[in-house]
């Protein structure tokens, strides 16, 4: 085993992504959904912070990281808000359920 | 104070108005009290006004301009590099005037307030009053052309908001469209004056094309067209100031609030374009000049016999202003430069301080118009009376007065160049015209406010207005004397007015345009207090003293006059007018001028709708109809063609698309989910593609 | 193997792991709260790659917010009595396929690319960095992110009680 580095960085993100991926194509419910987002969301952060530790770009990368953390909780509690209202509308929350986006 | 502080002030001035009208137009259904708001930043505007007014005038010698680039289409094709600047001049004369247009606004606003209570739309007036100051001091601020041109529009559009305010009645509605469409025939000539000036000189700055003239490059290169560049920018003027033949629409503006009257005839639109020709007073050829003295020659004539025999109070006050225009035209036609401004600013205090006491007897009258039913007013209503009467002794020229110096002035200005050009007509015009302002002035006075009262039911319930309305008119009075101007009650030109603040203009005209005694001689570059040249100094001279004494006689004689007619019945009236019953009823017909445009313009315009209207009717549509019978039936034919080919080439295609979405329509399934695969599936072959590693 | 990579390891498999659970597992409750270790493990990578603030903020908003935020979800939107708190995966072979498909692309672009690494010449804590840094030249975001979280807060507010 080599000495850690940035591709053992980008390879974890690489595979939180396709974890976060495949929860949100895989899953019905909608909450699991949104926790997919929140995995694909933080692979992207760990990449901009490895870049920012490895690169040559002084601390921008963790304050982009930081923009996302601030993003994903905003982006979080309107999806949430979003769920209950589908949950109010059609009672369940199964994302295969929902196709009125071919209507 | 820095010249950058003095931008910043001006831009507040300019701005605040502005800021009124938008705050009192969105919350005037709403916030009642909304009013007082759009009066409390016009009186800060006014402050700002007075500091820059103070702070130019004592500490800045120089001309302050800022500018910043609005427009840049840079290199264009065929018409090169295009750039529009706007921008803000800060000289003696603008600054002068700003302070005049807030003071008289700010007046008005606090005579409104009073005078227009319990009106439905209170606060709308008050936002259209912010929004005309607005564009006012927009053109008096411009140091550009075009930023000029639009702000002369925005005047047109708030003077018919506010001339148009009680649109329910069909007459006030009329004259606010009479106003804009007159004032736009004038635009038209402004307009086309300035493409003139852009064509040849790339740039809309009054500066930049000032300097560009005073370097030799002329409009297609011939003075001929600088004369008429001139003359047409002028045409703005004509309509925006109600100079003839385009004054018609002054007298019917009255229909709107009084208040506004005085705003629109005092200080702010037809003050307008006297200003514009202030400041382009230096690329008036000779030729233009007289054209313009001409003009305001007529324009002082035809209007001051008109309000001879007028009956309603705020009509004769409002041909007295077309006539006190044309004094003013008419002294920056004869050179007389300084003495037009200067007119221009006691002329904007003692009319407002009329109008402003027309409003306020009309107000204690309950909305009654006619002298014929007034007299006896002094008693009623004392304060309206005295300062009445001295903004009358103002504008007929008596001593003491500040009217009575810029009129002479004027006098004299006229006296001088036809004794330098032999044009005898102005100062003939001028001084008969004098006597004629005395007269309806002192006839109005003594209708009003003198004699038995004509309506007695209405007369004893006429009460002096509120302190809220007196006031402005007794600030407006005192600007009336002379003090404000000059410690020497006979001679203006030893006033700091004139001889510190408004400053000999440039000219930039090529010398063999200018009359003789435009060409600046020796003496000029020694002394900078000489007008244009000794020649025309030592004519002023010589002026001075028999048009003053003249002026005098000439007032004297009116105010006796009406003295005689209207107060000790020396003469029979009604025997006069039966006497001249011709002469009478062309004064008071206004010389038939609306019906002459009646007649010709309107009636002209009409026959030609109606000859077009014919000719639509008969050969166009025979033209159309023919060709419908044509082409019904070619459309028989190509029905046959379109059934059996075009229809089934349609067809056809129509079961392929169908085919090939029974194909596609299995890969829209309305589940996200599905839709992420087949994106994530074609990032992946798109990631293959296009790899780099 | 420095104690460094050790952590490392350690903190990779955490997060790995329990973030394979999340994906896979039926329970709603179970994946959320193996989503806490995920994001543990996250935050401690975060240490390791010297940006401790970034790992607290992870902390506080992540786990100690978006987390909760998430449990709220699930227990606002599923009958609690029913116990109907499993929930099932569909067409896991296709996506594992179409998984597999899109990290091999990433892996290749990983390990394909000549990375270009500065290394680190001093460690020193990054708050007061950051700190200087949201109040000069992004004071503007900074701004408009407080706007947005505030318009997001309101929204959800309002489209929750609809």
């Amino acid at each position: 085993m080599l000495s850690v580095g940035l591709t053992h960085f980008l390879v974890i993100s690489v595979v939180l992504f396709s974890l976060g991926i495949y929860a949100v194509i895989t899953r019905k419910n909608a909450v699991m959904v949104l926790m997919g987002i929140e995995l694909i969301l933080n692979s992207a952060n760990i990449n901009f912070v490895a870049f920012a530790r490895y690169g040559d770009f002084g601390l921008q990368g963790q304050i982009i990281a930081l923009f996302v953390i601030v993003l994903a909780a905003a982006e979080a509690a309107i999806a949430l808000a979003i769920v209950l209202n589908i949950y109010k509308t059609i009672s369940n929350i199964n994302v295969d359920e929902i196709d009125t986006l071919r209507d | 104070m820095t010249e950058s502080l003095m931008i910043n002030i001006a831009i507040a001035v300019l701005f605040l108005p502005l800021l009124g009208f938008v705050v009192t137009l969105l919350l005037g259904s709403k916030v009642k009290q909304i009013y007082l708001f759009e009066n409390i930043i016009l009186i800060f505007s006014l402050i700002g006004a007075i500091i820059l007014a103070f702070f130019k005038l004592s500490s800045f010698d120089n001309t302050i301009t800022a500018e910043f680039v609005w427009i840049d289409l840079g290199n264009t094709p065929l018409m090169g590099d295009i750039k529009i600047t706007l921008g803000i001049i800060l000289d003696n004369i603008s600054v002068l005037m700003i302070v005049v247009v807030m003071l008289i606004s700010s007046l008005v606003h606090i005579f409104s307030i009073e005078y227009m209570r319990g009106d439905p739309r209170y606060n709308r007036y008050f936002a259209y009053l912010g929004l005309f100051t607005f564009s006012m001091s927009g053109i008096v601020f411009t140091h550009n052309i075009l930023m000029m041109y639009i702000f002369w529009e925005l005047v047109g559009v708030s003077s018919y908001l506010l001339i148009g305010f009680w649109f329910e009645k069909k007459s006030a509605s009329d004259a606010a469209k009479k106003a804009f469409i007159v004032n736009r025939i004038g635009d038209i000539g402004m307009f086309i004056g300035i493409l003139i000036l852009y064509t040849t000189y790339h740039t809309f700055t009054l500066e930049e094309i000032f300097s560009q003239i005073s370097q030799g490059v002329l409009p297609f290169n011939n003075d001929a067209w600088l004369t008429i560049a001139g003359i047409l920018l002028f045409a703005g003027a004509i309509g925006k100031s109600a100079q003839v033949p385009l004054h018609v629409w002054l007298p019917d503006a009255m229909e709107g609030p009084t208040p506004v009257s005085a705003l629109i005839h005092a200080a702010t639109m037809v003050a307008a374009g006297v200003y514009l020709v202030v400041r382009i007073f230096g690329i008036f050829t000779a030729d233009a000049m007289l054209f313009i003295a001409f003009i305001g020659a007529l324009s002082a004539l035809i209007p001051a016999t008109i309000a001879l025999t007028q009956n309603d109070i705020k009509r004769v006050l409002a041909y007295s202003t077309v006539s006190q225009l044309g004094y003013m035209i008419m002294a920056l036609g004869v050179g007389a430069y300084a003495f037009a401004f200067f007119h221009l600013i006691t002329h904007a205090f003692f009319k407002a301080c009329l109008f402003l006491g027309s409003g306020s007897v009309i107000h204690g009258m309950h909305h009654e118009q006619d002298i014929r039913n007034m007299g006896g007013l002094k008693n009623k209503m004392p304060l309206t009376y005295y300062t009445f009467l001295i903004s009358s002794l103002a504008i007929s020229g008596v001593p003491l007065t500040s009217g009575f110096l810029s009129k002479d002035g004027i006098l004299a200005g006229s006296f001088a160049f036809a004794n330098l050009t032999g044009h005898w007509l102005f100062p003939l015009v001028g001084f008969f015209v004098a006597m004629l302002t005395a007269f309806y002035m002192f006839r109005l006075v003594l209708l009003t406010f003198h004699g038995e009262p004509k309506d007695r039911e209405k007369y004893e319930h006429v009460h002096e207005s509120k302190f809220i309305m007196t006031i402005p008119l007794v600030i407006l009075a005192v600007l009336s004397f002379f003090f404000w101007y000059t410690p020497n009650p006979i001679d203006p030109g030893k006033g700091w007015v004139l001889s510190e603040w408004i400053t000999a203009p440039e000219l930039y005209t090529p010398e063999n345009t200018r009359y003789e005694f435009m060409i600046p001689d020796e003496v000029v570059a020694v002394d900078s207090k000489v007008m244009f040249s000794k020649m025309y100094d030592e004519a002023m001279h010589t002026a001075h003293y028999p048009a003053m004494i003249l002026s005098l006689i000439m007032a004297g004689a009116g105010i006796l006059l009406a003295f005689m007619f209207y107060y000790w019945n020396k003469v029979n009236v009604s025997e006069l007018v039966e006497k001249y019953k011709k002469l009478y009823n062309w004064s008071m017909n206004k010389w038939y001028f609306d019906e002459f445009y009646d007649k010709t313009f309107v009636a002209g315009t009409l026959a030609l709708s109606r000859f077009l209207g014919k000719f639509d009717l008969k050969i166009i549509d025979g033209i159309v109809d023919g060709s419908a019978y044509i082409t019904k039936g070619f459309s028989f034919f190509i029905g046959k063609f379109d059934n059996v080919v075009i229809d089934g080439l349609v067809n056809f295609f129509a079961y392929l698309s169908g085919f090939i979405g029974l194909i596609f329509r299995r890969f829209q399934t309305g589940r996200v989910q599905t839709y992420l695969v087949f994106v994530l599936v074609s990032l992946v072959i798109l990631l293959f593609i296009f790899k780099s590693f | 193997m420095t104690t460094y990579d050790l952590i490392f390891y350690l903190f990779a498999a955490v997060t790995l792991i329990s973030a394979f659970f999340v994906v896979t597992n039926r329970n709603i409750v179970h994946a959320a709260f193996y989503l806490l270790f995920t994001l543990f493990g996250i935050a401690g990578i975060y240490v390791m790659l010297g940006s401790d603030f970034v790992a607290i903020v992870q902390l506080i908003v992540y786990v100690g917010g978006i987390l909760i935020l998430l449990l709220f979800g699930v227990m606002l939107t599923n009958k609690i009595t029913n116990v109907d708190i499993k929930t099932g995966t569909i067409h896991a072979l296709p996506a594992s396929i179409v998984m597999g498909l899109f990290a091999g692309a990433l892996g290749a672009a990983v390990f394909n690319t000549n990375w270009k690494v500065v290394e680190l010449t001093s460690a020193e804590a990054s708050t007061t960095g950051l700190g200087v840094m949201l109040v000069n030249e992004y004071a503007l975001i900074f701004e408009l992110l407080g706007i947005l979280l505030l318009i997001a807060l309101i929204g959800a507010a309002s489209m929750a009680r609809r």
